[in-house]
């Protein structure tokens, strides 16, 4: 059974219409990327899948999307649990104006996930080493995370996901603000979580989805056109439209 | 007709400019100059720690300090909580609908209103059909009323001043609504709501208006026993002893009016103190 199922799903801002009757199966422990243009709903729908679209005023969904079998649209479902089990990292990198320590503590202390001081330092640790941020910081953990580069808080903010225990990590265009020599690490980075985590990855970036990935969807006007092996999309895509883009010739 | 060169106009729009903050600066300056000058004279223990004397003549203004006290300490602990609760739900729940934009113009719009409007609002409703009586509560209440919408605009431009990366990096963790507000959006909105609170205690204190009908009287022989008490306050005092007394030490009424400053000042500089520590400290 595949990890992440969505079916026929529909997303309206208002009164536009989205995301257009999306159906795509990821599959567990696989490196996932969306790619298209910017404003084909590539990142509304990986904001879909934990549900933090729902914020947003005016956002209506129809449609499944299933994670392990459950369908996250249900009612029954805790959002705040949800959340929890699909980590999300996104674009700028966004750490609290806290500790770098406190940071990482920060998921583990309000979700009373455990509020032992050795359990929340051993995870902080793990976290932190899963990054390999570990060695670089672990002497000034109570620095403010503002004081580190851009990379590092990217990863950090990485750490802190992890650091909650999720299934699934969410990567809204997580190199968009880095320099060439950050992106290839946390590249790398991505590489080595994927034994571990299911991940999807929204970028701007064809080499980095080419670079990195398992699988690759490629979504137009809020659209799915096409999904299968990144091999495949880049190689030999079935449609004339992943083939016009992937080899540059819009977007 | 002189022709000026660039030199020139630049010295001169200099110099307009110049005096135009001069022009503005200037009142305030005499004013506190002349209020110490002939106020200070009298400022001693005593004044500030008896009872008033001789028809108000001699003596100090104890009841009056204690009076504006307990109605500005009153006042702070109805509004605070009360105006930061709406603005969390305004800035963090409400959704943008027409009932909301109502309730934001009617704020926005309640700040205008006269305070004179208040107090006699306040008489009606406080005094008179609560019968809650000439009061320390009744003047609290009223001034709660007036100040409540400045608190609820400072305290929602203080919680919309806490970027919203960090409200999204919280929830993605899976932490509530409630917890990111309680434990990121709060301590992060924490020093423009604490300004703002004090910048309104200041105001607070130094109104007349709106406890003129509700809390102030012209002389009680005691201190006030309980919030259902009738209190002299400061700027009430002021008035009285400035219109209503016949041969008034003119140095008595310049020591009030010099106490009172006092206080309010103090206060707009623990709020500016506390901008400039919290500003210090913020690294966003």
């Amino acid at each position: 059974m595949s990890k992440i199922e969505i079916k026929n799903f529909n997303l309206y801002y208002t009164n536009f219409h989205a995301l257009k009757d999306i159906n795509i199966n990821i599959e567990d422990r696989r490196i996932t990327t969306i790619i298209g243009p910017s404003g084909c709903g590539k990142s509304t729908l990986l904001r879909s899948i934990n549900r933090i679209n729902d914020i947003t005023e005016g956002v209506r969904t129809s449609g499944e999307i299933n994670i392990y079998g459950e369908n996250i649209y249900d009612n029954r479902t805790n959002v705040d649990t949800l959340r929890r089990n699909v980590g999300m990292v996104f674009q700028r990198p966004n750490p609290f104006p806290i500790s770098i320590y406190e940071n990482v503590a920060f998921g583990l202390r309000v979700n009373r996930i455990s509020s032992n001081k050795n359990v929340i330092n051993e995870i902080i640790e793990k976290s932190l080493k899963a990054v390999l941020l570990w060695d670089s910081i672990k002497d000034k953990l109570r620095k403010s995370a503002l004081s580190l580069t851009l990379e590092e808080q990217q990863r950090l903010c990485i750490a802190r996901v992890i650091a909650v225990a999720p299934h699934i990590i969410l990567l809204d265009e997580p190199c968009s603000s880095l320099d060439p020599v950050a992106i290839r690490k946390i590249e790398e980075l991505m590489i080595q979580l994927k034994d571990r985590y299911t991940i999807i990855i929204v970028t701007h970036n064809m080499q980095q989805a080419a670079r990195v990935s398992n699988d690759t969807a490629f979504m137009l006007f809020g659209e799915l056109i096409e999904f299968d092996r990144t091999e495949k999309i880049f190689t030999n895509p079935s449609k004339k439209e992943t083939e016009d883009y992937v080899s540059g010739r819009f977007g | 007709m002189i022709k000026l060169t660039p030199k020139l106009s630049q010295k001169l729009s200099y110099l307009i400019l110049f005096l135009a903050t001069v022009l503005v600066i200037m009142p305030i300056i005499v004013m506190i100059f002349i209020i110490v000058k002939n106020g200070i004279s009298v400022i001693n223990w005593e004044f500030l720690s008896s009872m008033p004397r001789n028809g108000m003549r001699e003596g100090g203004i104890l009841p009056a300090i204690v009076g504006t006290f307990a109605i500005v300490m009153c006042t702070t602990m109805l509004t605070l909580p009360t105006g930061v609760c709406a603005a969390i739900y305004l800035n963090e729940y409400a959704r943008d609908n027409t009932l909301t934009r109502l309730i934001k113009l009617g704020i926005v719009n309640l700040a205008g209103v006269p305070s004179v409007v208040y107090g006699l609002f306040g008489f009606g409703i406080f005094v008179m059909f609560l019968k809650l009586g000439v009061s320390i509560i009744a003047g609290a209440l009223t001034l709660s009323i007036m100040e409540l919408p400045v608190i609820i605009t400072t305290s929602r431009n203080a919680l919309n001043s806490v970027p919203y990366s960090f409200r999204e990096a919280s929830w993605a963790l899976g932490v509530s609504r409630w917890q990111t507000i309680r434990c990121i959006v709060l301590p992060n909105a924490l020093s423009g709501i604490m300004t703002g609170a004090v910048l309104s205690i200041a105001r607070i204190s130094g109104e007349t208006a709106p406890i003129l009908f509700t809390a102030a009287a012209f002389y009680v022989p005691h201190l006030p026993h309980s919030i259902f008490d009738q209190v002299m306050t400061l700027p009430y005092h002021l008035y009285i002893i400035s219109t209503q007394i016949p041969n008034m030490p003119s140095n008595v009424i310049f020591g009030t009016a010099l106490v009172l400053l006092f206080m309010v000042l103090t206060m707009s500089f623990v709020a500016i103190f506390i901008r400039i520590y919290f500003r210090k400290h913020r690294k966003w």
